[in-house]
């Protein structure tokens, strides 16, 4: 990934009500949102609020209702005006804009995708996905081709005649999408996009989402409440908390290392299984035998009842996987003579490896129905290490503790 | 002493008001007899046109209006209308009457619709100009009727400023009124693409304003039909006279008839501009 920073916020803070600076100063004093709200019927949206975001990824922002993170999405564009702190977007700030700039800066550079779709209802599919152009002054013919390009990219150009109110509300939000990506934006906010949606829709916007970013890599800002949403589409999340950034991280960092107990208490009822791969929790610890050095069935044998262990994952010089022995089947090639005296003819047929970034899920019925290890590989064949039934078992467990707030520091592979 | 001495009257606001206008008249009365300038024009064209185009063609008009916009019914009945006022010998007031709704309700309409715009995108605006709106449409016409006369000389024109103060606040408030049931969301998604405030209220508000306009619209007509027999006292012609000269030599019939035909203009007028407001 791209590492130099798309978007960077520094100390952004909002606060709505008629007292924005008493309740700045009594925030120094470390009184609490709720104490805050009672002296002085003023809201803390986002507090201090500090990241980066980078080019090309899809980050999303967690948190509850009322967590500011759709303040925090607002203020990226200013829709709603920051109290303090900056944001820069490609290192210009955005905050010290004036009015005409920024109104260029949401025409080219940045463009939005909202929670109830916020169609024009007097206006055609077409129109709508024209309208960012509109608003740029591009002349129908060109902003009706570039609209009709963008609603092919989701699948809907058969509609571009429509009227919204006559399309189904997954439908509605493709062409929120579609008016979102027709002025080609170097970033995409979108806020809640797909809340307003059914399970099964939802989960076919986010694909959908996954393969036009798989495409055309835009640097996507992503509100979310659901955790599952998040994980599913986010290269990294941030989670908000009474207005706090409380974790930045990718989901495995997050579910792993939890900031605090409101994190934990976030993952509570997520299944491990499904964000966890195996290489997030694959260890090392199996004996290797490397089949280059010339090595003998016995002399494999020997380094297996040395080390106490019945199998025996054979690398080549380079670490590139090559099978899976165990002490029986080096006997059984040992104790019959006419047979060649090779490493591979004591290979365990059906010891199929499994690739580090399957998600725990998928590599399930291959831990449970042998008896060895699973063997786990990265992306260029070479071993990395392996699960054992143990293993992914103490892992699962270990995902309940943190749920249940009792494991002691980070977990450790 | 007593503040609640309520025997005598202890403000004479009354005198003041008295001195006032007077003060006005008599220092001013040139300026107002410009301003009605612009107004006595429109009338005078509108009166000319509808003087001189025949009959068949006004009829003509009105019922291709109601086809388009109000359907089959409207048009027969607008048809019906017409050739009853024709019959009953109204014809010439009544089209005197129709120069009159019309001029009014187009310096209503250029008046009222910006008014009612910045009312609808400012708390404020709207704040300050609820109690005119609401002194126009309460205040009874009588008392301001003597004051624009001693203004504006008797007539027509006065008629039509009369009407005017009666007739403009439904447009004003049904248009800040749908300006403001825009949901938010538009304008901020508007905003978000970069629209500036212009192209906010030309693109996303007005449009989406648009019935509620009209309905502001068709409300001022028909308040402006219904300060017909009011302009007639000053001296305004129209549907109106016959009404107040029936009552006045109690000729019931005549002040009836009269009556009648403002009534079936009304309709006429407002199904169609329904029409048009449901298009």
């Amino acid at each position: 990934m791209d590492v130099t920073p798309k978007i960077a916020i520094k100390n952004l803070f909002k606060i709505f009500g008629p007292q924005p600076k008493k309740a700045r100063t009594l925030l120094e004093q470390g009184l609490s949102k709720e104490e805050i709200f009672e002296l002085t019927e003023t809201t803390i949206g986002v507090q201090n609020a500090s990241f980066e975001i980078y080019a090309g990824e899809i980050f999303v922002i967690m948190g509850l209702s009322g967590s500011g993170k759709s303040t925090i999405v607002r203020m990226l564009n200013r829709l709603i005006e920051p109290t303090s702190g900056q944001v820069f977007v490609d290192n210009e700030e955005i905050t010290s804009m004036n009015r005409g700039q920024l109104v260029q800066m949401r025409r080219k550079k940045m463009s939005m995708v909202f929670q109830s779709f916020a169609l024009m209802p007097h206006m055609s599919v077409l129109q709508n996905a024209a309208f960012g152009l509109e608003m740029d002054g591009i002349d129908r013919k060109t902003r009706e081709e570039r609209a009709l390009k963008a609603l092919e990219q989701v699948g809907l150009e058969a509609w571009a005649e429509s009227m919204p109110a006559e399309l189904s509300g997954g439908m509605q939000q493709r062409v929120g999408l579609a008016r979102g990506l027709a002025t080609d934006p170097e970033v995409l906010l979108m806020d809640e996009a797909f809340s307003a949606l059914d399970p099964l829709i939802r989960t076919e916007m986010q694909d959908e989402l996954l393969r036009l970013q798989a495409r055309q890599k835009r640097t996507i800002v992503f509100i979310s409440h659901d955790l599952d949403e998040a994980m599913r589409i986010g290269d990294r999340i941030a989670i908000m908390e009474g207005g706090r950034v409380v974790q930045v991280g990718t989901p495995e960092e997050i579910l792993q290392n939890p900031a605090d107990d409101y994190v934990r208490a976030f993952f509570r009822g997520v299944d491990p299984t499904n964000i966890l791969t195996a290489g997030d929790i694959a260890l090392d610890s199996q004996v290797t035998i490397v089949i280059a050095d010339g090595k003998s069935p016995r002399a494999a044998l020997q380094r297996l009842i040395k080390n106490d262990r019945d199998y025996g994952y054979v690398v080549d010089s380079e670490r590139h996987f090559k099978g899976i022995v165990s002490t029986d089947s080096l006997r059984e090639v040992i104790e019959r003579p006419e047979v060649d005296q090779t490493i591979p003819n004591a290979y365990l047929p059906g010891a199929k490896p499994a690739f580090s970034g399957d998600y725990m899920q998928d590599i399930l019925p291959q831990v449970a129905s042998h008896p060895w290890p699973l063997a786990i590989l990265d992306d260029d064949g070479k071993y990395l290490g392996a699960i054992s039934k143990n293993l992914f078992l103490r892992t699962l467990h270990r995902s309940e503790q943190v749920e249940n707030g009792t494991l002691e520091g980070p977990a450790t592979k | 002493m007593n503040i609640f001495n309520f025997d005598e009257q202890q403000i004479p606001l009354d005198e003041w008001i008295q001195t006032f206008v007077d003060w006005l008249v008599a220092n001013y009365r040139d300026i107002f007899q410009i301003i009605k300038a612009p107004i006595e024009w429109s009338l005078n064209g509108l009166e000319w046109l509808f003087a001189t185009l025949p009959p068949w063609v006004v009829i003509l008009l009105f019922a291709v209006a109601a086809w388009r916009f109000a359907g089959k019914r409207v048009t027969l009945f607008t048809l019906l209308t017409f050739l009853l006022i024709g019959y009953l010998g109204l014809w010439e007031d009544t089209m005197t009457t129709l120069s009159m709704v019309i001029c009014s309700v187009v310096f209503c309409a250029v008046a009222g619709i910006p008014l009612g715009i910045m009312a609808g995108r400012s708390d404020r605006f709207e704040m300050i100009l609820r109690p005119f709106l609401d002194a126009m449409q309460t205040t009874p016409a009588f008392v301001y009727l003597v004051p624009v006369v001693m203004l504006f000389s008797i007539g027509t024109v006065s008629g039509i400023l009369a009407t005017i103060v009666f007739a403009l606040p439904p447009i004003i408030r049904l248009t800040s009124l749908g300006i403001r049931q825009v949901h938010p969301e538009l304008v901020e998604a508007a905003l978000a693409f970069g629209a500036t405030n212009w192209q906010v209220l030309r693109k996303v508000q007005f449009p989406l304003a648009m019935p509620s306009i009209m309905a502001g619209l068709n409300q001022t007509i028909m308040m402006a039909l219904s300060m017909v027999v009011i302009a007639a006292l000053i001296g305004a012609g129209g549907l109106g006279n016959p009404v107040v000269q029936g009552l006045n030599t109690l000729e019931i019939g005549m002040a009836t008839v009269g009556g009648l035909a403002i009534v079936l203009l009304a309709m006429v007028l407002d199904r169609i501009t329904q029409g048009i407001g449901k298009k």
